[in-house]
């Protein structure tokens, strides 16, 4: 079939605006691995910068993943029973909880942690320790998760797949295990990948919450950017990517998959 | 594989259920169903059949005061799990993040069975159920008749003490149910298993049941083997629920009864019962209901409609004197067009007269 002007029309604009969003990461992505940047790439290719930064920056690099992956584990242990709790009973405390468990969402991050600190900040040990943060990056996320296992339970009919399990001798967990997880298994991933995305990169939260020594990967972006050369921050910029891009793609793909009918 | 042994009696005693917005949807219910015995539940869309199974199942509690034995052991308070029984759901609840052979395997898999054990039970319960080619297939793939096969094997296995059946064919075409409902039949006959059998459809309940109990509004409005509830109706639901019922109203009058300038002749014990000049409601069968020339009979009408069903040809004929046309079957290959007048006659011993039918 012949395609027409609209159709060229429509994909230059499309390949525009892609252009308009995709263009800056990769000039970051260029400047993080030029000699100089104002120079441009005939000044050379180097890894320098990216090794400043593993120097400089490492610790946030390690302890980012570490409470993304914290995050994700309380958001499995908490979300998941929630989300199944929410599933089965239909009563008013079930509707104040859900409301309760979206208003994160609604609520911008800094006030989120503003509150935090004011009923939270003085007791020094936990204030000045990384759990402070994993604390408001579980408020955060645990809507995401919760929902996402939610939507799944909603779709299948898990009650009459309780049901058929407990008629044939199965405990409450026995269940829970063998038939409510493995059966929310797309939902449970979607969630772990959302979760380890957003703790990753979370900012506004983990700017007021954090201390001088408990900074993760966005708050020692930012750092960078205020202090440090164009590049060296670009070859952070660089590191991020790497960490969280798989992520986005893994969670990408899941979300393609068709999904299984009960 | 052998039931019988396990198999045991279900009785109810008294058993009420009110749901929590007060709804009663099953009155005081005694009932037994025998060692080995296959009864259906059969009624229309909430008149309580599937809130009995649940309850006989353990996924419902009855209210206080009823009490619910398989043989001697009182379930009454115990959880389903405890039950010891199999059930095959409407949807077949199977299991989608398991294949075939771990959805039947699922039910020793939790009661700790070692795995050999489990292998072999598994393996004779796929050939039982022609389902070996199938062992290790998802259940999206199966259709709708391997899914229940799945569904009754898995329910099995274990040897339950009571086999539980909500719809279980109602999901599948006219002509699956039909080929289905005769091996389950024949199944649960040779496993020799207490079974109870919901369904709404009067055709499948004569088919699987030993003994049907008809329900309607949350009690039971009789019950008996199919041929005492086909011939022997004792009530107005019940008549008009299992098959198709003429109801012919009129008034006693000598040996007949009489309605417009028709008369229908009674049998010596129909009008024996009632004193002359009663109203009466007497009611056939349409297969009972003969067509003869129109001279010679005692009632009269003329053809309104008529269906060629292949058996038998349904006739429907407006007789005076009757509100309701009067369906007949004809069982020659004869055609009839509408306005063909005709006689009716029916065989006196094959007239129905219901319990307190007096209409004064």
């Amino acid at each position: 079939m012949k395609k027409g002007v609209f159709f060229y029309l429509q994909l230059a604009f499309t390949l525009l605006i892609c252009a308009f969003l995709i263009v800056p990461v990769f000039m970051s992505i260029t400047a993080g691995l030029t000699n100089n940047y104002f120079v441009g790439i005939k000044s050379g290719l180097t890894f320098r910068w990216v090794e400043q930064v593993w120097d400089m920056y490492s610790n946030t690099i390690w302890l980012t993943m570490k409470i993304a992956l914290v995050t994700t584990l309380v958001n499995l242990c908490v979300g998941v029973p929630c989300a199944y709790y929410l599933a089965r009973t239909r009563s008013k405390l079930s509707a104040f909880l859900d409301e309760c468990l979206t208003l994160p969402i609604a609520i911008p991050g800094m006030a989120i942690a503003l509150g935090l600190i004011s009923v939270y900040g003085g007791i020094t040990e936990f204030r000045m320790s990384w759990s402070f943060i994993l604390v408001g990056h579980v408020i955060f996320t645990l809507p995401f998760m919760v929902k996402s296992v939610l939507a799944v339970l909603q779709s299948i009919n898990f009650r009459v797949l309780e049901e058929g399990a407990a008629s044939l001798g199965a405990s409450f967990w026995q269940r829970f295990f063998h038939v409510i997880v493995p059966n929310c298994k797309t939902g449970i991933v979607s969630g772990i990948l959302m979760t380890l995305t957003l703790s990753a990169g979370e900012f506004n939260l983990t700017w007021m919450l954090h201390t001088p020594l408990t900074k993760t990967l966005p708050v020692g972006l930012a750092d960078s950017y205020a202090s440090m050369r164009l590049e060296v921050s670009s070859a952070y910029t660089l590191i991020f990517l790497g960490m969280i891009l798989p992520l986005l793609i893994a969670a990408q793909f899941l979300n393609r998959r068709p999904k299984r009918s009960a | 594989m052998k039931n019988a042994s396990t198999s045991v009696a279900i009785t109810l005693k008294q058993v009420q259920k009110t749901f929590s917005d007060g709804t009663l949807a099953l009155k005081p219910l005694d009932l037994h169903i025998e060692q080995g015995e296959i009864l259906v539940l059969l009624g229309p869309s909430g008149c309580g059949k599937t809130t009995t199974l649940r309850l006989i199942a353990g996924l419902e509690f009855c209210d206080q005061g009823g009490q619910i034995l398989f043989g001697e052991r009182d379930v009454t308070q115990i959880a389903i799990e405890q039950r010891r029984v199999g059930m095959v759901f409407q949807s077949y609840a199977l299991f989608p993040n398991m294949d075939v052979s771990e959805n039947i395997a699922y039910g020793l898999r939790v009661r700790g069975e070692n795995k050999a054990t489990q292998q072999k039970k598994v393996n004779e319960m796929l050939e039982l159920f022609d389902l070996q080619p199938y062992a290790q297939r998802a259940i999206d793939q199966l259709s709708g008749g391997q899914r229940q096969r799945v569904a009754l094997a898995r329910a099995i296995i274990t040897e339950p003490e009571v086999l539980l059946l909500d719809e279980p064919l109602s999901a599948l075409d006219a002509l699956l149910k039909k080929r289905l409902r005769t091996d389950i039949n024949a199944l649960l006959k040779r496993l020799g298993i207490t079974a109870v059998y919901v369904t709404h459809d009067q055709e499948e309940a004569m088919a699987m049941g030993d003994r049907i109990a008809i329900l309607d509004h949350g009690e039971i409005a009789q019950i008996g083997t199919a041929e005492e509830i086909y011939l022997s109706p004792n009530s107005e639901f019940v008549a008009n629920f299992i098959g198709q019922m003429n109801h012919f109203d009129g008034l006693l009058q000598g040996q007949a009864l009489s309605f417009g300038k028709q008369f229908l002749p009674l049998s010596p014990s129909l009008y024996q019962s009632c004193s002359g000049g009663k109203r009466l409601r007497c009611m056939a069968r349409p297969e009972d209901v003969c067509l003869m020339a129109f001279d010679e009979a005692t009632v009269k009408g003329a053809v309104s409609h008529s269906v060629f069903l292949g058996d038998r040809t349904r006739v429907l004929v407006e007789v005076e004197g009757l509100q309701e046309p009067v369906h007949v079957d004809c069982f020659e290959r004869k055609r009839y067009t509408i306005g063909d007048r005709v006689g009716l006659m029916i065989p006196p011993s094959r007239l129905v007269l219901l319990p307190n039918s007096g209409m004064e």
